[in-house]
């Protein structure tokens, strides 16, 4: 699985050939450090560790910072493993977008979603609430309704869906298609919506 | 804006400037390419623009209202659209708004619109 980190930069709309309107996510990806290059003799499996962003050495820790020294870096936001690169890659290279991805290819992204804080259900599951505000309902349109039955089993049962905290979860959006690739400026426009607020780190992968 | 969305937002620019300025209450000749099977024509689409939604960004639309046979017809046309071959301003109109959804309650002499002499 090739992949590269990457910055949400925000969205915008492209017109295809045929005139329709695409919408697409700006992602400014790489230029990523390769930080580690995992074998089977050392390591037990095939993996390329990537580095991506520019931190302050001063809230680095050590360990990361020595382990960063050998691939000749600096201080890097976040490190991702990705098994099974598809290109060769040595300690210490540098890999841009243009490396990994094509136009028309097909790429899955992995965000943190925005978090909404603490939300009912009808946000958080999708439930439908009540459906109507006449025929003697009160005041719970958006209520959740019962959470089981009676004497029997006398209990709720693990995992019924219920309110609470919402978003800010790991979220895997796949086959987004890749509309663009402008090297010089180390950005891909993404066809459709990707997890995350702007500015959040965004894995692409395929 | 971020500064990156303008940079990719530039490669319509061109096309952008190429376009003639024309805002709500005027006339415009809407050129636009029609597709059927392999061959290619122009449609020609005149009426008044009764909005233009999204401005400056490349999702830009207009909306063109023209009474055809007596039955209100409009059409919104994404403004950066390679189907839209030309624009032609026909005539310049006086309203006070910048969404005339007023004219479509009105017809014939009351959904006349001033013509801007200057």
């Amino acid at each position: 699985m090739s992949g590269i980190i990457g910055k949400k930069i925000g969205m915008t709309s492209i017109y295809s050939a045929d005139g329709t309107s695409v919408p697409c996510t700006v992602v400014e990806a790489g230029p990523c450090v390769v930080t580690q290059v995992k074998t089977v003799e050392t390591d037990g499996y095939v993996a390329v560790q990537l580095a991506y962003g520019d931190a302050k050495e001063k809230n680095a820790p050590k360990a990361l910072l020595g382990h960063l020294k050998k691939a000749g870096t600096t201080a890097k936001r976040k490190l991702v493993e990705f098994k099974d690169f598809a290109n060769a890659v040595n300690l210490g290279d540098t890999i841009t977008v243009a490396d990994v991805f094509k136009e028309g290819e097909f790429v899955d992204a992995v965000g943190t979603s925005k978090g909404k804080g603490f939300q009912g259900v009808v946000k958080r599951h999708g439930f439908s609430g009540v459906g109507g505000q006449t025929h003697g309902q009160h005041n719970r349109q958006r209520h959740p309704g019962s959470v089981g039955a009676s004497s029997f089993p006398s209990r709720v049962f693990p995992g019924t869906r219920m309110a609470g905290r919402t978003g800010g979860d790991r979220v895997t959006i796949q086959n987004l298609k890749v509309i663009r690739v402008i090297p010089e400026q180390n950005l891909i426009l993404i066809s459709g919506s990707v997890p995350g607020a702007k500015n959040s780190l965004v894995i692409l992968q395929k | 804006m971020s500064e990156i969305i303008k940079m990719v937002e530039a490669e319509y620019s061109e096309k952008r400037a190429g376009i003639p300025a024309f805002k709500s209450g005027d006339t415009i000749n809407v050129h636009v390419k029609i597709r059927e099977g392999n061959k290619e024509r122009i449609q020609q689409f005149q009426g008044t623009v009764i909005q233009r939604k999204n401005p400056n960004t490349n999702g830009e639309t207009f909306t063109v209202r023209k009474v055809s046979n007596s039955v209100g017809v409009e059409r919104i046309f994404p403004l950066l659209s390679p189907n839209i071959e030309k624009i032609e301003v026909i005539r310049r109109g006086v309203v006070r708004r910048a969404r005339l959804y007023y004219l479509k309650g009105k017809s014939g002499k009351a959904a006349r619109i001033k013509e801007d002499k200057r």
